[in-house]
């Protein structure tokens, strides 16, 4: 076990790196002197000595293989620079904006969860009936429908039914506020966006259920358990369902950390000033540091889930571990 | 001596029988699949559209109309105009030439260049195999609209550049896949055999290994499409794919279909339907032709 963890731990560091190098490399590739874009956008002709003034600052005098090695230092002592486009630090910024996203994403992940284990388990059960066809399609339209379509038409949905209801049109606060400060308010504001990206979410996990499941349903102490007249219920929840849940978990765990793809677009719909708007935010100001520390910190979060969940399943199944 | 020529078959059984069964098998894929051959007719739909666009839309989906501003569905405009007074059918069906375009481009070069890499990686193994593996693992690090965004950061907007976006994220994860498929297929002793025979690298790959993968390559093609489709969308959405006056979904839903989400619902409705149905078509037809062409899926 103790070395397939090393091995594992080890394996992480140069997608690290790798992922490093690329992310600065394709900041290098953006057409134009990053400094002459800063200064120029009032408009007219920039000095020289300014441009020379501000490479220095930004370090971008040095040579690639320093500022490389400074970027990456940086990275790991979670340093990541300064805006350069509001001038403030760019954790500073993230930090700011890190709880909302949070929260919707976690609130996703328990909204799909709660609809993808028991639709997905139940879909194998009923393999092939109205029940399973019916499950599969609300599956595939989650995959088909994009989250930021689902959102402006729940956004008109409650803008309709509250206009219904109370005679004016209600719509979610804007302003976040900590859960423990107002919940009401808080969940009026991430509810909708957790619910439009978990309905993605919960679609791909309850394939993954309906597939798992079918696969422990024909193994062979199923058919012992059955043989020895125990209960369906607890066929089904001791001994399948435990056992499914394993590719199920490690897809939970992947997804999560993709969340911020969904993010993206889902908090640009409903104005929230989250991570995944912050991102877009920074492509469109061009503002580099920012795009770097964003894209670096999204990829981490991606690599290290994937390690917990493969030394998860290393720990649950001992055939990986001995493998 | 090992005998190593194919058992000999008459030219025209083979013909005959190959004919055949393909027939029949295509028949029993539309009994046996009906949601798959709901998919293949809404990929059909569209994809008519996406062609004859010029023939089936009743006005230029880029000239404003301002005397028509926001209308809803009648019989003039079947799905209402947009703020500019430009006719939402027109648009949507132009939309589905910029959206399979985008679509089938991202898919087949993508899905192309992941087949080259994950079957010459799984063939040739060793270093070549370790190191294409790590390189794969870093991009794949990625999700496809970071990368797909950082890539439109460095070349731009537009068409060509939301294809190269959307591209390049895909090509790990087909090569991931077809690699396991090619793993499995390298063992077996008709490959031993073509070396035996002193046929060259490119040879056993192209004759012998990529037809033995295309199963699971064709289906997660159409998985491609669809991926592409909501991409393509979402980056036009957020202002960075597709540029004005061009017809593409995701733009249509940028900007007039949130401000005027109350009073005309519709420029939000139908674009919005046409990617869900697109990329539903796409899903439907890929798991039927999985369950298909995998002999373990066939009874599931």
């Amino acid at each position: 076990m103790y070395r397939y963890i090393v091995n594992r731990v080890l394996l992480v560091i140069p997608t690290l790196v790798g992922a490093a190098a690329l992310v600065f490399v394709l900041m290098r590739l953006i057409p134009g002197d990053i400094c002459v874009v800063r200064l120029s956008s009032g408009g007219g002709n920039v000095d020289p000595r300014a441009v020379a003034l501000c490479h220095a600052e930004l370090g971008l005098d040095r040579s690639p293989i320093l500022q490389f090695l400074d970027f990456v230092w940086g990275f790991f002592r979670l340093d990541f620079g300064i805006s350069m486009w509001s001038g403030k630090p760019v954790a500073e910024e993230i930090a700011a904006r890190l709880p909302i996203s949070l929260e919707i994403a976690v609130m996703a992940t328990v909204v799909a969860i709660a609809i993808s284990v028991p639709l997905g388990t139940i879909s194998a059960l009923k393999q092939n009936s109205w029940i399973d066809h019916v499950v599969r399609t609300i599956a595939i339209a989650g995959i088909a429908t994009p989250s930021f379509w689902l959102g402006i038409v729940a956004i008109l949905a409650v803008l309709d039914i509250s206009h219904a209801i109370f005679g004016a049109p209600w719509m979610p606060p804007i302003d976040y506020v900590p859960f423990w400060q107002d919940p009401l308010r808080n969940l009026s504001m991430v509810i909708l966006p957790a619910l439009t990206v978990g309905y993605r979410y919960a679609a791909v996990t309850m394939r993954m259920t309906r597939s798992a499941m079918l696969e422990v349903l024909r193994e062979d102490y199923i058919r012992t358990a059955r043989a020895k007249g125990l209960v369906e219920r607890i066929i089904i929840n001791r001994h399948a369902l435990k056992n499914a849940l394993l590719p199920v978990v490690t897809l939970i765990g992947i997804e999560f950390a993709f969340l911020i793809g969904g993010l993206v677009v889902t908090e640009q719909v409903f104005n929230l000033n989250g991570v995944g708007r912050l991102f877009v935010l920074a492509v469109q100001n061009q503002d580099y540091t920012l795009t770097q520390a964003l894209v670096m910190l999204t990829v981490a979060v991606f690599v290290l889930t994937n390690l917990v969940v493969d030394l998860l399943y290393a720990w649950l199944d001992p055939r990986i571990r001995y493998g | 001596m090992v005998d190593l020529s194919p058992p000999y078959v008459p030219a025209v059984d083979i013909a005959a029988e190959s004919a055949r069964p393909s027939r029949e098998r295509i028949v029993a894929f539309f009994r046996r699949q009906p949601l798959g051959t709901v998919g293949l007719v809404l990929v059909l739909v569209m994809a008519a559209a996406g062609l004859s666009a010029e023939w089936i839309a009743p006005y230029n989906p880029t000239s404003n109309d301002f005397a028509a501003m926001t209308q809803p569905p009648s019989w003039a405009h079947v799905m209402g105009t947009d703020q500019f007074g430009r006719d939402l059918f027109s648009r949507i069906v132009f939309g589905a030439r910029t959206a399979l375009i985008v679509g089938f481009s991202c898919a087949i070069v993508g899905g192309v260049s992941g087949l080259v890499l994950g079957v010459a990686s799984a063939y040739f193994g060793g270093r070549l195999d370790l190191v294409l593996q790590r390189v794969l693992d870093v991009v794949m690090a990625f999700p496809l609209i970071i990368m797909a965004l950082a890539v439109i950061a460095i070349f731009g907007s537009g068409v060509h550049n939301v294809i190269l976006a959307i591209t390049i994220p895909l090509i790990p994860r087909c090569a991931r896949v077809v690699r396991s498929s090619a793993l499995a297929i390298r063992e077996v002793p008709y490959i031993d055999a073509a070396r035996a025979c002193g046929f060259g690298h490119t040879r056993i790959i192209l004759r012998h290994m990529v037809p033995n993968v295309l199963a699971p390559f064709l289906i997660m093609l159409t998985a491609f499409v669809g991926q592409a489709i909501l991409a393509e969308a979402s980056l036009s959405y957020l202002g960075l794919g597709v540029q004005e006056p061009t017809a593409a979904w995701g733009l249509m839903l940028q900007g007039g279909a949130e401000e005027y989400a109350s009073t005309a619902p519709w420029i939000a409705i139908f674009p919005g339907l046409a990617i869900a149905l697109t990329v539903f078509g796409f899903s439907l037809f890929g798991d039927a032709l999985r369950d298909a062409l995998d002999p373990k899926l066939r009874d599931r």
